[in-house]
């Protein structure tokens, strides 16, 4: 599996508020909650981002509430990947759960400027600055979490695992 | 392998004699939370799994708090599809507006979390239950959507920082002084992926409430959960609502610790959480002149009994200044009525504060008490976060009922004592 789109920066301790402000939060539909995502804090995020871009950020990105709604936005936006120095571990969770690709990567962070172009691979972890030439490689996940990962997500995984893959409700 | 008091519940909600940090495991749950905000995710998650019910109907909470009394069509559509959920499956312990409370003052309130219980909750403050003694953490709407479904969820075990509590806190000072401190000084990622283990002799100088407060705030340093032992005052408080038996675990005297942080309560002073992280701390003294619009106390964090009852001690005979609003929440419907048993809500009026109905509203800039451009509030809640309570450039200072009932009169953030 692989990505590649521009670098969006940001830094230390990105909340869910401003992933996704809880005004937003009477509704579920992602495509709706996409078109807030990142408002509070880059106003101008939505009107620049396109599909595969990665969000580039450092210590303890989606601190706060345990909305979902904010890997939703992300994930809705189009950006394909995550990639920070640690996360909070709500956001990690939800991330893992709903099939949004998150990297840890402190090397990268360093380096990926603002609109820089990267090129990820989620399989092998290897994140490519096709603007600098440098590679990283991020941190893999421990083998329970690579089997939801692989599955799309917590609830295939939990279908697979409760024989009822495939049903629809 | 000698294990913390967290690992030992996850342990045995495990089915596994011992656990080691960093180890995946898979724990069934005594109590699956969610509110008007999550549980609509949830809910359309779990109805993808194919199962035709939740795993156990008494075990499943559901507490339409955030949004409510609906503020606006939308909310009230995410509140009628948590309500059919509920009727479909029979959830008994679904609590209408008029029965509800913002849920982590009802849980404990209503019994339906003991000592030694696993718990998860779609709601970063689930982790409030610690003060009680059981491990409780927040988790998103799809891991509560499985967890409807099979009654378990994974966790990854986690390390501990040991927080030794000495001595006992000065008038106005309480448990939001404390954990205001204690994120003050370790910061908003300093307990990540890990535990925040309370003892020492303090512990037992800190009343139920305030420690519902700190266990309420170990989030917002990073943790997984924040854990109290139990005490007597535990054992009494469970008896008194009626919680089912507990089963009380005690870390061991070798268990490792990856911090050991010492705090004596004695000399924590009021203390306030400047914009816009948690970890801005400085005590009031230090605090210099910030004017308020607004003060709110209330929430999840601080809109227990005893909050209010220092609130009111305050406010009663003063007035709030002018143009400064004041809006006061009792977390539940019972506290609701114990407060205006006893005389506090003609007090919060008569000072020329606003009551509310119990709401998550403010705390998180959904309703009741949003900020304009440029406003500043002081809040007992738990977050100041940028646009938290309202307009991006608004402002919140977070303090105890303390601060912010004297800061109501003052018109600027005090202490108490310096009125």
């Amino acid at each position: 599996m692989e990505a590649r789109g521009k670098a969006f920066r940001y830094g230390d301790n990105v909340d869910t508020d401003v992933i996704i402000p809880a005004r937003y939060l009477n509704t579920t539909d992602p495509a709706e909650l996409a078109r807030h995502c990142m408002e509070d804090i880059d106003s101008s995020f939505i009107g620049s981002v396109k599909k595969g871009d990665v969000i580039v950020a450092a210590k303890n990105f989606g601190c706060g509430s345990s909305r979902e709604h904010a890997p939703i936005a992300i994930k809705a936006a189009g950006v394909s990947c995550v990639i920070a120095t640690t996360f909070a571990r709500i956001f990690y969770r939800n991330a893992i759960n709903i099939g949004l690709p998150i990297m840890e990567c402190p090397a990268a962070v360093e380096a990926i400027k603002a609109g820089d172009e990267i090129e990820v691979n989620f399989a092998t972890g290897s994140i490519r600055d096709l603007t600098t030439g440098k590679s990283f490689k991020a941190e893999g996940f421990p083998e329970f979490m690579q089997k939801i990962i692989d599955a799309d997500g917590l609830i295939p995984y939990v279908q697979a695992r409760l024989g009822l893959a495939g049903r629809k409700a | 392998m000698a294990m913390t008091m967290t690992q030992k519940i996850l342990a045995a909600h495990a089915g596994l004699a011992e656990v080691h940090p960093g180890q995946l495991i898979e724990a069934k749950l005594d109590l699956v939370l969610g509110n008007d905000i999550t549980a609509p995710v949830a809910i359309k998650e779990f109805n993808k799994i194919g199962v035709k019910t939740v795993f156990d109907r008494k075990k499943v909470v559901l507490v339409p708090d955030h949004f409510t009394p609906n503020k606006d069509i939308k909310a009230a559509e995410q509140c009628k599809l948590m309500r059919s959920f509920a009727d479909t499956h029979d959830i008994e312990n679904y609590f209408e507006i008029g029965k509800m409370g913002i849920e982590h003052a009802l849980i404990p309130e209503q019994g339906l979390i003991t000592a030694g219980d696993c718990a998860i909750g779609a709601d970063s403050h689930t982790c409030t239950y610690g003060a009680l003694g059981a491990f409780s953490t927040g988790v998103g709407s799809t891991d509560m959507a499985a967890a409807m479904a099979t009654g378990t969820a994974w966790f990854k075990v986690p390390g501990a920082i040991k927080v030794i509590l000495e001595g006992k806190p000065r008038e106005w000072v309480g448990g939001k002084d404390l954990i205001l401190h204690l994120i003050g000084l370790i910061g908003v990622d300093g307990a990540l992926y890990q535990s925040l283990e309370f003892s020492g002799p303090g512990v037992t100088a800190l009343s139920i409430d305030d420690r519902l407060t700190v266990a309420n705030m170990a989030i917002e340093a990073g943790a997984k959960n924040g854990i109290f032992p139990v005490d007597e005052a535990t054992l009494a408080y469970l008896k008194e609502h009626g919680a089912k038996a507990p089963v009380v675990y005690h870390p061991d005297p070798d268990a490792a610790y990856e911090r050991v942080v010492k705090i004596d309560l004695s000399a924590l002073e009021p203390t306030v959480s400047f914009p816009h992280l948690p970890s801005n701390t400085k005590t009031v003294r230090e605090s210099g002149e910030v004017r308020i619009d607004q003060s709110v106390i209330g929430s999840c964090t601080n809109g227990r009994i005893s909050d209010l009852r220092i609130a009111a001690k305050i406010l009663k005979g003063r007035k709030v200044a002018k143009g400064v609003r004041t809006i006061v929440f009792p977390a539940t419907q019972a506290i609701y009525l114990q407060a205006l048993r006893e005389g506090l809500i003609e007090i919060f009026i008569e000072a020329g504060a606003a009551v509310s109905t119990p709401t998550c509203g403010p705390c998180l800039g959904g309703h009741m008490g949003i900020l304009a451009e440029g406003e500043r509030a002081v809040a007992t809640t738990n977050r100041n976060f940028v646009g938290r309570m309202g307009h991006v450039k608004s402002e919140v200072y977070l303090a105890s009922p303390a601060v912010a009932a004297a800061s109501a009169v003052a018109g600027r953030i005090v202490s108490p004592d310096m009125l």
